[in-house]
């Protein structure tokens, strides 16, 4: 029997709808996204100004407070943070992808375990920091450097997860060819292995910094400053930070700190932004097409 | 007794201390060998069984490998040609499952006994894999790499020219060394891997299907430089083509899968071996004969 080749009807309605729920549910996020960019630039762009960016918060005249204390705070979180996480993520990533023998249960009970820390919430890593680093063993006390490697522990798990991912990518011919020549493993690992997975790593990186420079709930925990009236610098300044700062702005009653918290928070996307824009460029321009 | 010094191949970069095939860095008294029918043997292969996970991919293989000359294995896909070229230089301890019996003597040394290093095998026994293979770096770089991580003296533009003469790539590619190697054509990348194994200067070379990924030309072009390279390197060359085992090789192996009593597992075993021109007009096994000339693929 010949069948007709025209689709039926239904289908076609069907298929016809399907495309239009897809489209509905992008643009429902979208638009989300763009009202509210607009209405926090709307609100804050007012507040915006090169004395905002320099300034220490004013409990008293609103109109002359600024972000400098929470900036410079940010940045030496973010120090510490980076300082703490290469090496051990790294490292990690590379035991895990080139030594770990998956045949024993040890092994897997790390990698499982890895996975699950990346979904812990963040105010757990808080009360981890607090009870290790603040206080207890470490007793750093409520400064920076216990702050960052709290922000630490927290995207640890992301990096390594990018860093897994960024060495495998690298093709065991690589490794092969490197060994066929009389290179030991390790050679062959910091030599050509390492080198070839850099970009997916320091993508990797900038993705968990972009991650820990949002944070504001386990730095609440570990004693951040909201109201800090000087420049922090050094690790063991306190701890202070933009997410800090807006969630402080945004919990006073006056209307002014609004367009202070609108403006800082143009700040802070911005930050996060370009740092996502250098990872995607990272990866685009070094990316090894094997 | 050393074979370095019966080669007309100058060392200005020779740095190591031991001879080319003292592999544990101890005194090794042998005296060379006994003489094996078709010259000196280079590889002496005695009941070599390959596993994976305990499985025989290819069993007890006994040949010897001769000095200078070039050895081709042939046989159908699943034979073990690839595996049993791969435990010559110990390439299968990369894969955890793999394991190794019998004995696999070059120059008289079990490569698998227990004292032996399998990075000092490797820097004896180079390798061309299947598909070219260069590092994602400059084409100086991928020359360099070798004597670099070995620690080798001497003048490194001068070993990177070496290499890449030996491997026929000087006058192509001299312009443009600080190039990324990816940008060569694919014979070209296959004559680097090639250059790149010269330069660690091996005593053996083991080319696993090397031609399989390339077109006709960049295939007779490796195929001279075989011919060029056997008189320095010893050359073992596993083959899915039998016109190139015929045109290039001097002995040739043929291996065959046979399965296993309960019909479930295969594994390859070594039918023949004699010098080519043997094996291709007057084969002692049948089963050899109706390969060769296509009656079985």
């Amino acid at each position: 029997m010949r069948g007709s080749l025209t689709a039926g009807r239904s289908s076609r309605r069907l298929e016809i709808g399907f495309k239009a729920l897809l489209l509905l549910a992008l643009s429902l996020a979208l638009i989300t996204l763009t009202v509210l960019i607009v209405d926090i630039v709307a609100d804050g762009v007012g507040g915006l100004s090169l004395s905002f960016l320099t300034d220490v918060p004013s409990q008293i005249i609103p109109e002359n407070s600024g972000i400098g204390p929470a900036i410079s705070g940010t940045l030496w979180l973010m120090l510490v943070c980076a300082a703490f996480i290469i090496p051990v993520g790294v490292a990690t990533a590379v035991y895990l992808e080139e030594y770990a023998d998956r045949s024993r249960w040890f092994n897997r009970a790390i990698e499982v375990n890895i996975q699950n820390l990346a979904a812990v919430p963040s105010i757990v890593y808080g009360i981890l920091g607090l009870a290790f680093l603040v206080r207890g063993p470490l007793s750093l006390g409520n400064v920076v450097l216990a702050g960052g490697l709290t922000l630490g522990l927290l995207v640890l798990p992301v990096l390594i997860v990018a860093g897994r991912e960024a060495v495998r990518a690298v093709p065991p011919s690589i490794r092969e060819g490197s060994m066929a020549l009389g290179a030991t493993k390790w050679q062959t690992i910091w030599k050509q292995v390492l080198p070839a997975a850099l970009p997916g790593i320091a993508t990797g990186v900038i993705l968990s910094l972009s991650r820990a420079i949002g944070e504001t709930a386990p730095l609440i925990v570990v004693g951040a400053v909201s109201f800090a009236t000087f420049i922090p610098s050094g690790f063991g300044a306190e701890i202070t930070a933009l997410p800090i700062q807006i969630f402080d702005w945004v919990s006073q009653p006056q209307p002014e700190f609004k367009t202070l918290a609108a403006a800082g928070i143009i700040v802070l996307m911005l930050i996060l932004l370009s740092m996502n824009a250098v990872a995607v460029w990272l990866r685009n321009k070094f990316e090894q097409k094997w | 007794m050393s074979d370095r010094t019966m080669t007309e191949r100058e060392d200005p970069a020779e740095t190591r201390a031991s001879p080319a095939f003292d592999l544990s860095g101890a005194v090794h008294g042998s005296d060379g060998g006994a003489e094996a029918p078709m010259g000196k043997a280079v590889f002496r292969l005695e009941d070599v069984t390959v596993s994976y996970d305990a499985k025989p991919a290819v069993s007890e293989v006994t040949m010897d490998i001769p000095h200078n000359q070039i050895t081709a294995l042939i046989g159908p896909s699943g034979c073990g040609k690839s595996t049993l070229i791969r435990c010559l230089n110990r390439m299968n301890d990369l894969i955890p499952s793999a394991s190794v019996d019998g004995r696999v003597l070059y120059h008289d040394q079990d490569i698998y006994g227990p004292e032996i290093d399998a990075v000092e095998v490797r820097k004896r026994i180079g390798m061309v894999f299947q598909k070219p293979n260069p590092f994602p770096k400059s084409i100086y770089d991928n020359i360099a790499f070798g004597p670099r991580v070995l620690g080798m003296k001497g003048d490194m533009d001068e070993i990177v020219e070496r290499g890449l003469s030996g491997a026929a790539l000087w006058d192509e590619v001299k312009d443009r060394l600080d190039t990324n190697a990816f940008g060569m054509s694919g014979g070209q990348q296959q004559r680097l891997c090639i250059a790149r194994c010269l330069a660690v200067q091996p005593d053996v070379i083991l080319m696993d299907e090397p031609c399989s990924a390339l077109d006709p030309i960049s295939t007779g072009k490796i195929e001279d430089l075989m011919l060029e390279l056997k008189r320095e390197y010893s050359i073992v060359i596993v083959t899915h083509n039998m016109q190139q085992a015929a045109r290039v090789s001097d002995r040739t192996a043929f291996l065959i899968v046979k399965l296993d009593a309960d019909e479930k597992h295969r594994q390859g075993r070594l039918v023949e071996y004699d010098r080519t021109e043997k094996i291709f007009t007057n084969p002692s096994d049948s089963r050899t004969e109706d390969y060769v000339s296509g009656k079985v693929g």
